[in-house]
Parts: structure tokens; C-alpha cells; sequence
């Protein structure tokens, strides 16, 4: 099966064509219970032990629509914003394939419950790119297959299937946008910001962790080129399961430049689906889509029409929280960070902390210091992701209070929170247990100072002498002195003032 | 009026995955649309002011609280299953898909 396919480099690719792009993006909603009956949606159970004769399709069965999902569905619309349907229905989409017990999914076709939209996606160098929404609808996910007997688990050369539908049934939202077209070269950038704004949107709005890595979220990317100067869009391929930002846009940029390939080796594109391999991010032919698909989509008869009330449409609408480009782009003008610097802050996952720790009270040049600096070091060492931590931000907001009150230097302040990372308990309990203060006892300081001096006769004549830069090597003898309690900056005060200097 | 031909009947028998010989498409196709023709006369006496209907009952907005409700025991889900192995329903090979 292996296939030599010829790519064009990506500025040739782009010199000849203009990409239009359409992403299809699947959120797995964070319901208790699934989408058309009470099952529980929780992850990792046993096989089949979250299923009932609903989602089974057994004779007689009767689905109900879950109030909570139809409440996310209509947020996730409002927050995309799209129209809010008056009144639309439940389709049923009918197919051949084990994935789906019913042998037909639950889902909306010509009358979605959100249409009409747009997301506006901020590029890493600050440039906005509006994203236009066609349609957001309802429907359910499928079960989950095992293929035994293939050489790696796909279809391909396996003997028999083994289906788990504790996943069917569980609600969906499939977002799609209109096709993206003006993106040229920087249409992978956009479809990877898209998904990430996404991402953040529907972890704003509660409605789903959103999880890439867990399947919560999964993306389809159509990509078609056109000449320069064409109107036509050309044939499109379909990426499927594109599961990570940065697959999404390794995804783009392969077909943009296969498609540049084919075409312009007098070829033509097959209108197909196709598989992406994330160890090298390229894709391979899957399903070839000889004839329009046809899912006979009819009313599903089982289920009454869903007509959000406008009132309660809106009261939804008073509740959306601040939209998260917004978001950042206030915090990163509250903190006086650079894009750049807010751009780390994102991708170190540390915007929530460094808000939570203001919020406790912290100065936010103190919380990002921490949280970018000495805790962003533990997490990579430790390969754990920021949040995952064992210190809270209130934790570290106590730690730079502890700093700013002159009790902690940075010195110790990094030591507690070492501590604090190891279990030993709250920042003062650490600073209590391993005797971290900070030497403010003048008298302490004092004898301390006059000991640096009097062992180095030489460099005190110095100082005395005017050579002020010098006091830097007894500063240094008194921190060793003190074990790095003392305030540095107390210190050198003390030395200058004995030594008759002024700083 | 339907008019259903022998190519509309071909394609919905390989939708509906059934195998069927050319008599039997010209036979389906007069039966089917002696069947559609009968229930496209609903159409005759329902005017611009009868909406398409897809539930009897002029009910919107049925639903649930989204409160987990007892599954079914595996065993139980798997009794009806003709083959199983490892706690899965056991399907023959995928064809046709990849």
C-alpha cells in the first residue's frame, strides 16, 4: 500500500494556487448522560457497561433529547455568533457500518440549530482572520472499534471487529465553517488557530473539556486549490481525524502541496477521503467518493421539535463569559506583556494560573514570573502540564507576599516553593519546617557584615577608597554567611553605611 | 406524479445493500410507485397552510434533565449479540471501508 506521492515545495504550491479551505470540527459535549438517554458518558468504564436499550437500538426504545446538551448547543451557537433556529428538528443520517447499533445516526440536517456565524482567530503575529460559520448542529457520536486480526489495527487485512458503545450515543455538536478562502499562504495557520480559538471557546463556555488528545475534539480539513484568479473552487480532499493543533495544520499544508502536485503535473484530484499519519505528517487516499453521498436524512419521527424560546435564548446569551481572544488581548494590556510574551503565556497553558494568582492577590508581573520562570522549569523537567502542579495559585500568591513583605528573598522563595511542590505542606509551613526566613534581625546582619569585613581588609579599603562596585564581594560573603537568607539589597546598605560610603 | 424508474429503484437497492435482478427492479419499480402514488394524493387536500409533519403529536421541546439513569449490565447489553468476544459485540469483516 505504500504510495510515493510527489509534493511541490509550499511557495511554488502557493505562487500557482490560492487554498480554500473547510473545517469540520466534532466537540464531544461534557454531558452526564448521553445525548438521547440517561447512560452515563464518564470515560474509562468497562466495555458495553453504559448502555440501555436506547442507544443499543432495541425494538421499542424510545429516545428523549437531553435538556443540558440543547443548552450547550444553542451556547456554543450564540458564542460562535450564529442565528438560533426558531424551530428545527432531529434527522436521522442512515448507513451501513457496526459503528452505530441503530444502523442510523442521530443528527440534523437541513435544519441545524445554529447557522450563520464567525469566529474571529487571532494569527501568532497579532493579525485577526475572520472565520465564517455555516452551521453548528446537534447529533451523536459513534461506538468505538477494535479491528483484530489487521497487521496495525485498522480495517485493512482484519479478520473480524469488536464494537464498544459505551461512546454511542454520546452528544455531539459538529461545527462547520463556510469555506475559507483569502488565507493564501497562511491558510495551515489559520486552520490551526481556528481549532485552538475553538478549543479555548468551548472550554470558556463549560460545555466540554475539549480534549484534542482524549477525542473530545476532532477535526476534518477540506482543502481544495484554484488558480490565481479563478472563482471556481476546485475538487476537494477530506482530512479525517486530524486530532491535534499542530496536526491540523501539517494537515493543510501537505495537500496544499500534494494538490500542487497533481495538478500541476496535468492530473486531477480525486474527490476523496484521507488519512493523516501524524509520525510524518502525511496523508493517504481512504475512501474515493465515486458518488454523491447518499444518507436518505429523513425527520427522526422518534423525537418532537426542539423551538429554543427567544426569551431563553437570551438569557442564555446574558450569560457567555468574555470571549477568549477578547480575553487575552485585555489581560495581555493589563499585565504590559508583548504578543510574543502572551503567545508563551498561551502555550505554556499558564493564562488561568497567572489570572487565578492576581486574583489571590499577587502582582501580575510576580505571578507571571513565577508561573513562566522557576514553575514552567519544574513542569517541563518533570514532563507534567503546568496546571497539574502540586501548588495551587493561591500558594503562589502567598509566596510573593511572602517576597514582596521582605520576610522571603527570591533565593528562598524558590526553595519554598520546591517545598511546597514536595508535599511539605503550605509556603509558611515550609518556611517554618526548613527555617527559611529571611535574616531581617539587625544585630544578626550586623555581625555578619562586620565579620565579611574584617576577613576582607582588602576589598573594604577598596570600597573605602570610592571602588563602590567592589561591595558586591562582601555582599556575597555575608549571603554565604547567612545561607543566602539575608535581603541582598539590606546588606549592602549595611556594608556601605560602615564603610562610610554613600551608594 | 412519482413516476419511480428502474435506475431510482437500483440505487436504493444497493443503499439498502439487497441484490437484485433486473426483473425484479422493473417489478419494484411499478410496485413502489403504485405505493408513493397512493400516498401523494395526503397532498391533494393539504393546502400551502398544512406544515410537513413529521410527528403526530403537536408537541416541541420534550426532554430530559441530564441525570445519569442505570445502564444495562453488559451481559445483559450483549445477550442478544449472535457472537461476542471480549466484553465487544464481534462483527464479520469490514468491507468497503477503510
Amino acid at each position: 500500500m505504500t504510495v510515493i506521492t510527489d509534493l511541490v515545495p509550499y511557495e511554488d504550491a502557493l505562487a500557482a494556487y490560492d487554498p480554500v479551505m473547510g473545517l469540520e470540527v466534532h466537540v464531544e459535549l461534557g454531558t452526564r448522560t448521553k445525548m438521547f438517554c440517561g447512560c452515563s458518558t464518564e470515560l474509562g468504564a468497562d466495555a458495553n457497561s453504559q448502555t440501555c436499550p436506547t442507544c443499543l437500538g432495541l425494538p421499542g426504545s424510545l429516545p428523549v433529547v437531553n435538556a443540558t446538551a440543547v443548552e450547550s448547543a444553542v451556547k456554543i451557537g450564540l458564542a460562535l455568533h450564529c442565528e438560533i433556529a426558531e424551530w428545527c428538528r432531529f434527522a436521522r443520517k442512515n448507513y451501513f457500518y457496526p459503528d452505530m447499533p441503530k444502523n442510523f445516526q442521530t443528527s440534523q440536517y437541513d435544519e441545524p440549530i445554529a447557522f450563520n456565524g464567525y469566529l474571529d482567530v487571532q494569527l501568532e503575529d497579532g493579525e485577526v482572520f475572520r472565520v465564517e460559520i455555516e452551521r453548528a448542529h446537534m447529533e451523536e457520536d459513534t461506538g468505538k472499534s477494535t479491528h483484530v486480526g489487521g497487521a496495525t489495527g485498522r480495517i485493512h487485512g482484519a479478520s473480524h471487529s469488536l464494537l464498544d458503545y459505551n461512546r454511542a450515543g454520546i452528544p455531539l455538536i459538529e461545527i462547520v465553517t463556510k469555506p475559507i478562502t483569502g488565507a493564501g499562504s497562511r491558510a495551515p495557520e489559520v486552520a490551526k488557530a481556528y481549532v485552538a480559538e475553538l478549543r479555548e471557546l468551548i472550554r470558556a463556555l463549560d460545555v466540554s473539556d475539549a480534549r484534542m488528545e482524549m477525542g473530545q475534539m476532532r477535526c476534518d480539513v477540506n482543502l481544495s486549490l484554484r488558480p490565481h484568479g479563478t472563482e471556481k473552487f476546485g475538487t476537494r480532499s477530506e482530512t479525517k481525524n486530524v486530532n491535534s493543533l499542530r496536526s491540523v495544520e501539517r494537515a493543510a499544508r501537505y495537500e496544499i502541496q500534494r494538490h500542487a502536485a497533481v495538478l500541476g503535473g496535468g492530473g486531477t484530484i480525486v474527490q476523496e477521503t484521507r488519512h493523516f499519519h501524524e509520525e510524518d505528517g502525511s496523508t493517504t487516499s481512504g475512501r474515493v467518493k465515486e458518488e454523491a453521498e447518499d444518507y436518505r436524512y429523513f425527520p427522526e419521527p422518534d423525537l418532537v421539535p426542539v423551538a429554543p424560546a427567544r426569551a431563553w435564548v437570551e438569557e442564555l446569551r446574558a450569560t457567555l463569559p468574555e470571549l477568549p481572544r477578547v480575553r487575552r488581548n485585555r489581560l495581555r494590556e493589563e499585565w504590559g506583556v508583548s504578543e510574543h510574551d502572551m503567545q508563551s503565556i498561551l502555550n505554556a497553558g499558564a493564562v488561568d494560573l497567572i489570572v487565578a494568582t492576581t486574583e489571590a492577590g499577587a502582582p501580575a508581573d510576580q505571578a507571571r514570573k513565577w508561573w513562566m520562570g522557576e514553575l514552567a522549569r519544574h513542569a517541563n523537567e518533570s514532563g507534567t502540564p503546568l496546571d497539574a502542579l502540586a501548588i495551587t495559585p493561591a500558594q503562589v500568591a502567598r509566596v510573593t507576599e511572602l517576597v514582596s513583605s521582605g520576610d522571603l528573598n527570591d533565593k528562598l522563595a524558590r526553595q519554598v516553593i520546591e517545598g511546597v511542590l514536595a508535599g511539605e505542606g503550605e509556603p509558611d509551613q515550609v518556611v517554618e519546617k526548613r527555617g527559611l526566613k529571611v535574616v531581617s534581625d539587625e544585630g544578626a546582619l550586623g555581625a555578619a557584615v562586620d565579620e565579611a569585613i574584617a576577613a576582607n581588609a582588602a576589598i573594604a579599603d577598596k570600597i573605602r577608597g570610592g571602588k563602590v562596585a567592589a561591595a558586591g564581594a562582601l555582599v556575597g560573603a555575608v549571603m554565604k554567611a547567612t545561607r543566602g537568607q539575608a535581603d541582598a539589597a539590606r546588606v549592602r546598605e549595611l556594608i556601605l553605611s560602615r564603610l562610610g560610603v554613600e551608594g | 406524479m412519482p413516476g419511480i424508474t428502474r435506475e431510482e429503484v437500483a440505487h436504493l437497492a444497493r443503499l439498502a445493500r439487497l441484490e437484485l435482478k433486473a426483473e425484479e427492479l422493473d417489478h419494484f419499480a411499478g410496485q413502489l410507485d403504485d405505493i408513493i402514488g397512493a400516498v401523494a394524493r395526503v397532498s391533494e387536500v393539504a393546502d400551502q397552510d398544512v406544515p410537513p409533519t413529521s410527528h403526530p403529536l403537536p408537541l416541541t421541546n420534550v426532554m430530559r434533565a441530564d441525570e445519569v439513569r442505570p445502564s444495562l449490565t453488559p451481559e445483559q447489553a450483549l445477550s442478544g449479540a449472535p457472537a461476542q468476544e471480549q466484553q465487544r459485540f464481534k462483527v464479520p469483516q469490514i468491507l468497503g471501508e477503510d
